[in-house]
């Protein structure tokens, strides 16, 4: 399958302090990637690297093959990454990005969010925006709150509605960066639903998830973040159920300290 | 001795008073057409630190902000064609003094009412591949706009009080006009209070419609 993504010796650093090392992965188009860890292990910083909203200290990042920014040898020999914002944008533009918080612009309805990309940035028209909002609203079952603002929605419904204006730019490639982690424990389902939904339907998609039932039954790969480095990386079945290093096999033990048996109701 | 109040014969000159009510309130209007612009430009500039613009922004808005209007009045209206060699009318020559200085107060309240909107707002319009114009136009303005709609209407009563020390350099504001009809008529105590009545019951009218934009523009936020 072709590539999507590829991320070669990615590394960031905040002048001292190294959150990023030497990453490497490549995700492939129409494959889920789901990524794990602890607080503070790097996972947002991860994320946020690969649509420029924060830049990397070094590595390369390519998108649909193409390397994003330009190779240059500084004077002590060192290779260097330079970007030009105008690049990056377009970059941007081909990403799309489900934040915690949802950060739905709440001067605008729902249908309108979901618009504004598709108009102000691939130049579509309004009646063309107008129905692929609509059909974007529809994939993650929100088209009847088209008309509400932000502010009327619930957690839930206001995070598929961003998800449903990351979707309606085409990207290549899905960022989730805890897309459920900000939402009341009743509202999870619903999104966790939308985001396999997609999955299913082939997105390519890298999502950042404490939630590990979603990333056991929907994550082609599952990556175990640990202080900035990929620490273990496999199946599901091979990270979530048979960690084989001490580490995440740590921090497993502490995200499913107590365990319940399955509720007796039909699921969703 | 009580007072023998006589509002009759202040009525008689009305018109008058309403005429410079008129140019009062034109004048502020041109003030705040010319401060808009400036202001939003500026604020907007020092927001966003651009590099090399950020500080001369801040010198400017420091110069007017502490100004006395009324020197920035008569500086306008006497020294400033002397320096650039034209005349300019009074009209003209207040409007800019009044317009700049109400610039640098808007100015800042750009720079607040940007300052006041959420990073998420920005990274979420970043991260649709928006650049710094298509974010501040479609995404930040928008949002800050509304969040300054009451302090606007601060400003624009207060333009509308400086407006009032226009008639120093014979501009027939409201003001001005009031001490005309007041010398002529010996009456000044019922002259001033009709000008003040005409002043309350416009201030008092903006008021009402800047309560009306707020509640209509407001944002749901939870
Ligand atoms: N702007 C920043 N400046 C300095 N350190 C930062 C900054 N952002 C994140 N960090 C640090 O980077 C590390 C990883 O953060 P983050 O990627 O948010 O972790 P995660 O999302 O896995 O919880 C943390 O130790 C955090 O303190
Ligand atoms: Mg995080």
């Amino acid at each position: 399958m072709t590539e999507v993504l590829r991320l070669e010796n990615l590394a960031k650093s905040y002048g001292q302090a190294q959150v990023l090392k030497d990453i490497n992965l490549t995700v492939r188009k129409g494959e889920t990637v789901c990524v794990i860890g602890a607080s503070g292990s790097g996972k947002s910083t991860l994320l946020r690297c690969v649509n420029f909203l924060g830049y990397p200290t070094g590595g390369r990042i390519f998108l649909e093959g193409k390397l994003v920014g330009r190779e240059v040898i500084d004077r002590s020999g060192r290779t260097e990454m330079r970007y030009r914002e105008a690049e990056l944008c377009a970059v941007r533009a081909h990403v799309g990005m489900v934040f915690q918080q949802f950060n739905l612009f709440p001067h605008m309805t729902a249908e309108e969010n979901v618009m504004i990309g598709p108009v102000k940035i691939r130049g579509l028209s309004k009646a063309e925006a107008k129905a692929r909002a609509a059909e974007h609203l529809q994939r993650v079952g929100i088209l009847e709150k088209a008309g509400a603002y932000p502010g009327q929605l619930s957690g839930g419904q206001q995070q598929r509605v961003a998800i449903a204006r990351a979707l309606a730019m085409e990207p290549s490639i899905m960022l989730f960066d805890e897309a459920t982690s900000a939402l009341d424990p009743e509202l999870v389902g619903e999104v966790l639903l939308a985001m396999r939904k997609l999955a299913q339907e082939g997105t390519t998609m890298l999502v950042v998830t404490h939630e590990l039932g979603f990333a056991y039954n929907v994550a082609h790969r599952v990556i175990f973040l640990h202080e900035g480095t990929i620490h273990e990386e496999g199946t599901p079945e091979e990270v979530l159920v048979n960690p084989k290093k001490p580490r995440t096999q740590d921090f497993l033990r502490g995200v499913t300290t107590f365990r319940m048996p399955e509720p007796r109701i039909a699921p969703a | 001795m009580p007072y023998d109040w006589n509002f009759t014969i202040v009525l008689r000159y009305l018109p008058q008073l309403l005429e410079g009510g008129l140019h009062t309130i034109i004048l502020s209007a041109a003030a705040i057409a010319l401060a808009a612009p400036i202001g939003v430009v500026m604020g907007v500039i020092r927001q966003q630190r651009v590099p090399i613009l950020a500080p001369i922004a801040v010198a400017y808005i420091d110069f007017f902000r502490t100004s006395v209007a009324l020197v920035l009045i008569c500086w306008c209206y006497f020294a400033l064609p002397v320096l650039i060699g034209v005349t300019l009318s009074t009209f003209t020559a207040v409007t800019i003094a009044i317009g700049l200085q109400a610039s640098a107060y808007l100015a800042e309240l750009v720079r607040a009412g940007l300052q006041s909107i959420s990073v998420g707002q920005w990274e979420a319009a970043r991260a649709l591949g928006m650049g710094t114009r298509l974010r501040l136009q479609y995404i930040i303005l928008p949002q800050a706009a509304r969040r300054m709609i009451p302090v606007f209407f601060l400003l624009v009563i207060e333009v509308f009080k400086t407006s009032t020390l226009a008639g120093f350099v014979t501009y027939p504001e409201i003001v001005y006009e009031a001490y005309r009809v007041a010398t002529d008529i010996y009456r000044p105590i019922e002259t001033f209070t009709i000008v003040g009545a005409i002043c309350f019951v416009f201030l008092f009218s903006l008021g009402r419609i800047a309560l009306y934009l707020e509640r209509r523009y407001a944002v749901v936020e939870r």
